[in-house]
């Protein structure tokens, strides 16, 4: 099976596409190029009303909806990603081609395609209708953005484009109701006519013939055309200086993290309230007993270890679809492309690394931007290098438990530089590793960089909820789904055959395999309570509680780091911490990573080396710290 | 015109049209004409980036474009 059509055929078997029926809606595609306002249009049309088919990363999902014209005919909406022409590098593009010439099974193959094209950049984006016309499929060309070209003073005689192009042409401004209100009355006279439905034969077009036609025909249509965008222009001048914009980069970031940990306090906090009170009112209700246990312990306690983190993930998705939806996004790729570049990887790879802060998940999924295999693979691997939002709360236990807070320098705070510490390793290790796969395992030439910088935008405050809102949606599910199972499956493991932690099948295992563990330092107990954390990083703090027999230790962290300071050493503690930063304890990532990478081979090797990282700088942090004393 | 100049040769600021692509055949030739570089076309040279002058962002008709230096070598230009 091809990574193509894994992810078609993913897509429909997660029952996202309604089996093709004859006398359903007929499907319509939407293509043009990355940034024309594609998914904006799709909202509207839809009502944000998508099925999107898995954990997205930013606008690289293929989200299909369904809408209704004013004279009652239906149609499926597919929404897919943007491209130029008909050259398709990337796995991205791969998709839409496949979908718009219906050469695969999982989308009904289109009756007809909106070409949506940025009004604005009507000159340059012309060629891109030309040769979609090529294909030989029935279409309307959407000039979308209308208001925005006008206010910047652009005059297009759409009549006369309609004319020279043979196809329906309408002027839109997608983000407003009555802005589309011109293409759904042209829809349904397009459908009232049946031979504007016929397909005419393909060709391939020659594209220096292509562009000649498109640049004589601007030039005909084009009644005024103002220079570039003012706005635009002042901002790249400071945005992309070489000094500030990188310096503003910089701060951007720091006050993301800054938010991402900040802001998400009370609701955390909140969310763990409701979670603690919601087990105590089970505890206190039902007969105290193994369903009992099933609930509180297991699928609450699991579950809730999770959707505690919906309030940081929402916080960085709400950062990373500002950058994304204002045009900044491209400009951080831009940024950042020279220093990437260095160490074997792509600018725009930024964005999925930066997702992998919250999750390596949407981080890998994201990939998929990447038009080269090897980018795209080398990405992928190191995502979890990335210190996801899953780390912290072992992170926040063990700094509070072994760090003093002592003042450093009179502005820091050791705690909070160790943890900046643990960051930096996990970026300093991906810079590493992508530079050695670079050289070795996705050897290559040098992939080249074409990408346009996108008109600084308002983000319509609307699309940035319904974002908000989908990734929102699709984190639960998981929790819902993956972590609802696992964490059945990890009661069992901790809770029989014996009564304790350390007779169940969890404290068997524990047992097989610590003397593997105990030259890097780690005790028993340790070593049992990994074996939960498997699933989920974040478990591994309530299966110490578990070991150590602290009562809601999920709650009661300060009980627990107590109870650690007596039962560790602190060079146990450090190597515990550095184990953390590598370990890729996370079966769902693992997962993904098959998916991604359509491969046993590149997901083991993943697997294997991020294992062999932490073992060996555990111990390189134990050993460490004995011979320093500590 | 004596030697043909590339976008890489331009400074920051300065304006051109494009002349042609030093390798016709070349497949990253098919991707810029796709995003849109094609003869005559107006460019400037907008910004540059911190390391190495790369990438380089170019105005190319109403949009704008980054590129690497080893593709903005590949698009020969004539200053305006």
């Amino acid at each position: 099976m091809t990574v193509l059509e894994d992810i078609v055929t993913d897509e429909n078997t997660s029952g996202q596409m309604d089996v093709p029926e004859k006398t359903g809606p007929r499907t319509i595609a939407l293509v043009g190029a990355p940034n024309a306002g594609k998914s904006t249009l799709f909202n509207g049309l839809t009502g944000g009303n998508a099925k999107v088919a898995n954990y997205p990363g930013v606008t690289v999902e293929t989200r299909v909806g369904l809408f209704e014209t004013p004279a009652g005919s239906q149609f499926n909406l597919i929404d897919l990603p943007g491209i130029y022409g008909l050259s398709a590098r990337s796995v991205d593009a791969r998709v839409a081609l496949s979908v718009i010439q219906g050469q695969t099974e999982a989308f009904n193959t289109p009756d007809l395609m909106f070409v949506v094209i940025d009004a604005a950049q009507l000159r340059t984006h012309l060629q891109t209708v030309l040769q979609m016309q090529s294909l030989g499929k029935p279409m309307i060309v959407v000039l979308n953005m209308m208001d925005l070209a006008t206010r910047d003073g652009l005059e297009i005689d759409a009549a006369k484009l309609e004319e020279k192009l043979g196809v329906p042409v309408v002027a839109a401004t997608s983000t407003r109701k009555a802005g589309r209100a011109d293409l759904l009355k042209r829809l349904d006279e397009v459908m009232a006519s049946e031979t504007t439905l016929q397909e005419s034969a393909a060709e391939e077009p020659d594209l220096r013939h292509v562009q000649t036609t498109a640049r004589q025909l601007a030039s005909e249509v084009i009644l005024h055309e103002p220079g570039l965008n003012k706005l635009t222009r002042t901002l790249d001048n400071i945005l992309l200086h070489p000094v500030a914009g990188t310096f503003l980069l910089a701060a951007i970031l720091f006050f993301v993290f800054q938010a991402v940990f900040s802001w998400s306090t009370v609701p955390m906090d909140m969310i763990d309230g409701s979670i603690g009170a919601l087990s105590g009112w089970l505890a206190g209700v039902l007969p105290d007993n193994w369903i009992q246990s099933l609930l509180v312990d297991g699928i609450i306690a699991g579950v809730g270890s999770v959707v505690i983190f919906l309030p940081q993930i929402i916080i960085l998705f709400l950062f990373i679809l500002l950058m994304e939806m204002t045009g900044y996004m491209a400009r951080a790729a831009f940024l950042m492309d020279e220093l990437m570049l260095k160490v074997g990887l792509n600018g725009r790879a930024f964005i999925p690394l930066l997702s992998s802060f919250a999750c390596a998940i949407p981080g890998m999924m994201a990939a998929r931007v990447l038009e080269s295999e090897r980018d795209r693979l080398t990405t992928i691997l190191i995502a979890p290098l990335m210190t996801c939002s899953a780390r912290l709360p072992v992170y926040t236990l063990l700094i509070a438990a072994f760090i003093p807070p002592t003042a450093v320098g009179g502005l820091f705070n050791l705690q909070g530089i160790v943890m900046f510490a643990l960051y930096l390793i996990g970026i300093l290790s991906a810079i590493l590793v992508a530079f050695v796969l670079r050289k070795t395992l996705t050897k290559g030439e040098t992939q080249p960089l074409i990408m346009e910088l996108p008109t600084y935008k308002m983000p319509d405050p609307w699309e940035l909820l319904l974002g908000l809102w989908q990734r929102a949606k699709i984190f639960l599910r998981r929790a819902g789904t993956i972590i609802f199972a696992v964490s059945i499956v990890l009661w069992v493991l901790i809770s029989y055959p014996g009564d304790t932690l350390r007779t169940s099948f969890a404290g068997m295992i524990g047992r097989v395999i610590e003397p593997i563990f105990a030259p890097i330092g780690f005790n028993l107990e340790m070593v049992i309570a990994l074996v939960p954390g498997m699933a989920a990083r974040e478990v591994a703090v309530g299966a110490l509680g578990t070991v150590y027999a602290v009562a809601d230790a999920e709650e009661n962290t300060q009980g627990l780091a107590e109870a650690l300071q007596s039962a560790w050493s602190l060079p146990t503690a450090l190597a515990f911490l550095a184990w953390y930063i590598f370990a890729p304890q996370c079966i769902s990532t693992i997962a993904v990573a098959r998916r991604e990478t359509n491969s046993r081979g590149w997901t083991a090797l993943m697997v294997i080396y991020l294992f062999a990282l932490a073992y060996i700088s555990a111990g390189l942090t134990y050993w460490g710290a004995r011979s320093l004393g500590l | 015109m004596t030697d043909t100049i590339t976008i890489r040769d331009l400074k920051r600021g300065e304006h051109a049209s494009v002349t042609g692509f030093t390798d016709a055949q070349a497949p990253i030739v098919r991707e810029l004409r796709e995003i849109g570089f094609s003869e005559g076309d107006d460019i400037e040279v907008l910004a540059l980036g911190a390391f190495g002058a790369t990438p380089i962002s170019v105005r190319l008709n109403r949009t704008i474009i980054a590129l690497r230096g080893g593709e903005a070598a590949m698009i020969e230009v004539a200053r305006r």
